[in-house]
């Protein structure tokens, strides 16, 4: 089963009398405990495309279907709780609340989702092993370093078991040790977890670590490969 | 964890949450503390205006109040003191008295003032009087001649101790009743318009000299406690006969103080929505500023699936916690200022001259009332919350992704 369909995605960008055609009918199936990089130039429409099949950005047209939901229907408050429980996001930096731990950082979505505090203590701490960070729970992210602060964000992206994680350049503010450090827990977690993992990059090493890779050029979807 | 939330976000730029936090106290220490000074004068004016000679509750003839002649006294005030002494509290006090106009002359001057006839030792557990002698002495009840007046009038008259004053007035037969008496005691008062209005001699002299017979012209009440006037006026009117007397309270009696009490209410109030206002743009501002620096954050609660209504309840609690904490202290601090003046009170005598005429003293004393206090915090945080909606709303506003572009 397919976790996310897009068909014929587009979307433009209007800006006063200029219009940026970012998407231009994007047709793309990923498949359910996928762990995939979206490559291409600057300024091709990676992020867009994750925004897009996150939710927190409309299309102008095409369908997209994630988990089964056809989201291009959905309101923001059916967004909303899509994202809450199915797609966890791991940005290129200030995915952290600074005001809290670690620990709370990971729980700070449960709380969202109404777990009770014990359970949220309990898997909190177990993600955070699971991600490398154990010993390190009531660190505020100002004193993690940026490798720990991306494990972090990951272990909150997956606490809660969605479908999908979409990671936008999640290496770009790392050095090449931390950035495939993060990759191999992020793999392990795949592997593990079932978890579908999406990345946007220009990062080399992350498309190594894909199992599947596609090229994204001018808003279209220029080149699909599987590795074996 | 979301109030801890909202509890670190503020301290996250702790200059300026002390900075805003300063202002609300300075704001709600002048409303409570202001607003106590206010009060005090008010109870003062209420204080004056019973010991001067009003009491807690009066009873004249029918017909006194609008027309206070002499014919209009009360004839048979035996029968009235009898209920008295049946139906008031055992720690009320009551003293009768016989009040009339009349014109006061010596060599040089004469003026008008109000002549009050009084049964000295009862007369001192009601009035200020008993208390007021400053020269020479009270009067004994059997004083036909002797008077106390007060040292205004004495100034006035260019007259002292020892000296004599005639005094005319009309009698209950409508000839012009006079008589001379001698000064025995000279008092003072909060106010000098008290000192030039009223002359006291005894109420046997008076009735004499106004041919009253037994007569009197009002019977002043003094209660343990000034609140419960009405509940004992209310209980008096069911036995007194209606038709033949009037109960009033200090209320009924006094009615430009009442008046201005509540005019005060308004002031109070008034001043508080001032306060509030110059306060609640630096509380708008700040938190707009808060809500600002803190767009993408905003932006990855929206992305990580907060509701907005759930950014608009976090915005608020912190400004909740900004008000609360500046009113607790600014409270703190307003009933500091209040007790430490309890005892010294603010002396006004520079001004008094132009205060008197609403009855105010020389020193007024801060009055705490909790009603007020409650009023002032609830004003702040009420209003202060309503203020934060806006940019509260606005943190809620922002989407994720114009949140994030904002690298
Ligand atoms: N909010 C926006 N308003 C206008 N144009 C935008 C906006 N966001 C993106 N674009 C434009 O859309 C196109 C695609 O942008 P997008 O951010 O998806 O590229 P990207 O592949 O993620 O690039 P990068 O590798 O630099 O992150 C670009 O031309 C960009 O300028
Ligand atoms: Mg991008």
């Amino acid at each position: 089963m397919n976790i996310v369909e897009c068909r014929d995605v587009r979307k433009i960008y209007r800006q006063g009398k200029v219009e940026v055609y970012a998407l231009r009918g994007v047709d793309l199936s990923i498949e359910e405990g996928g762990f995939l990089a979206l490559a291409g130039p600057s300024g091709s429409g990676k992020t867009t495309l994750l925004n897009i099949i996150g939710g927190l950005d409309y299309a102008d047209a095409g369908s997209i279907s994630v988990n089964g939901n056809q989201i291009d229907r959905m309101n923001q408050t059916e967004l909303a709780n899509l994202r809450l429980h199915n797609i966890g996001f791991v940005f290129q930096a200030y995915n952290l609340i600074p005001v809290l731990s670690a620990l709370e950082n990971v729980e700070f979505v449960m709380l969202l989702q109404g777990v009770s505090p014990t359970e949220r203590r309990s898997r909190a701490t177990a993600i955070l092993d699971d991600v490398g960070l154990d010993g390190l729970y009531h660190r505020r992210p100002a004193e993690l370093s940026g490798g720990q602060q991306q494990r972090v964000a990951v272990a909150r992206a997956i606490v809660s078991n969605p479908s999908i994680v979409l990671a936008d350049e999640p290496t770009a503010n790392l050095d090449s040790k931390s950035g495939e450090g993060l990759l191999e827990m992020m793999r392990e977690m795949n592997e593990k977890k079932g978890v579908t993992f999406i990345f946007s990059t220009h990062d080399k090493m992350v498309m190594d670590f894909a199992r599947r890779l596609v090229q994204i050029r001018d808003g279209l979807v220029a080149e699909d490969q599987v590795k074996e | 964890m979301y109030l801890q939330l909202a509890w670190r976000n503020i301290w996250r730029n702790p200059r300026r949450t002390i900075v805003i936090m300063t202002a609300v106290v300075i704001g709600v220490w002048a409303m409570i503390f202001l607003g106590a000074l206010m009060r005090g004068v008010s109870a003062q004016m209420v204080k004056n205006g019973i010991a001067t000679l009003t009491g807690h509750i009066q009873i004249h003839q029918r017909g006194f109040r609008n027309d206070p002649v002499i014919e209009n006294s009360m004839h048979e005030p035996e029968m009235v003191e009898a209920l008295l002494a049946e139906y008031l509290p055992s720690d009320a006090r009551w003293s009768p008295r016989v009040r009339v106009d009349a014109i006061a002359n010596n060599a040089r001057h004469s003026g008008g003032l109000t002549l009050v006839g009084i049964d000295p030792e009862r007369e001192a557990g009601v009035s200020f009087i008993g208390q007021a002698v400053v020269k020479g002495e009270y009067l004994d009840a059997g004083d036909e001649y002797g008077i106390i007046v007060g040292q205004a009038l004495v100034d006035k008259f260019e007259t002292k101790l020892g000296r004599k004053l005639v005094f005319m007035s009309q009698d209950t037969e409508r000839d012009i009743a006079s008589r001379a008496f001698r000064i025995r005691g000279v008092f003072r008062a909060e106010m000098e318009a008290t000192e030039k209005q009223y002359a006291f001699i005894t109420k046997g002299a008076a009735q004499k000299m106004l041919k009253l017979g037994a007569g009197i012209s009002e019977i002043s009440i003094l209660l343990a406690d000034y609140e419960d006037a009405e509940s004992v006026a209310d209980n008096l009117k069911e036995v007194i006969p209606p038709d033949s007397y009037e109960v009033e309270t200090w209320r009924e009696l006094l009615p430009l103080v009442t008046a201005v009490l509540k005019m005060y209410d308004w002031f109070i109030y008034i001043w508080y929505l001032v306060i509030f206002i110059a306060m609640g743009f630096g509380i708008v501002n700040t938190i707009l500023m808060a809500v600002f620096e803190r767009i993408r954050e905003f932006g990855l609660f929206r992305a990580l699936g907060m509701k907005p209504l759930w950014i608009v309840k976090e915005v608020l609690t912190e400004s909740f916690f900004l008000l609360t904490l500046g009113m607790i202290i600014g409270s703190g601090l307003g009933l500091l200022s209040i007790h430490a003046l309890a005892d010294t009170g603010i002396d006004l005598s520079a001004l008094s001259e132009g205060l008197e005429f609403v009855g105010m003293s020389r020193v007024i004393y801060p009055v705490i009332i909790i009603r007020d206090i409650v009023v002032a915090n609830l004003v702040v945080l009420v209003l202060g919350i309503a203020v934060s909606a806006y940019p509260a709303i606005k943190a809620a506003r922002f989407t994720p992704v114009e949140a994030m572009a904002r690298t």
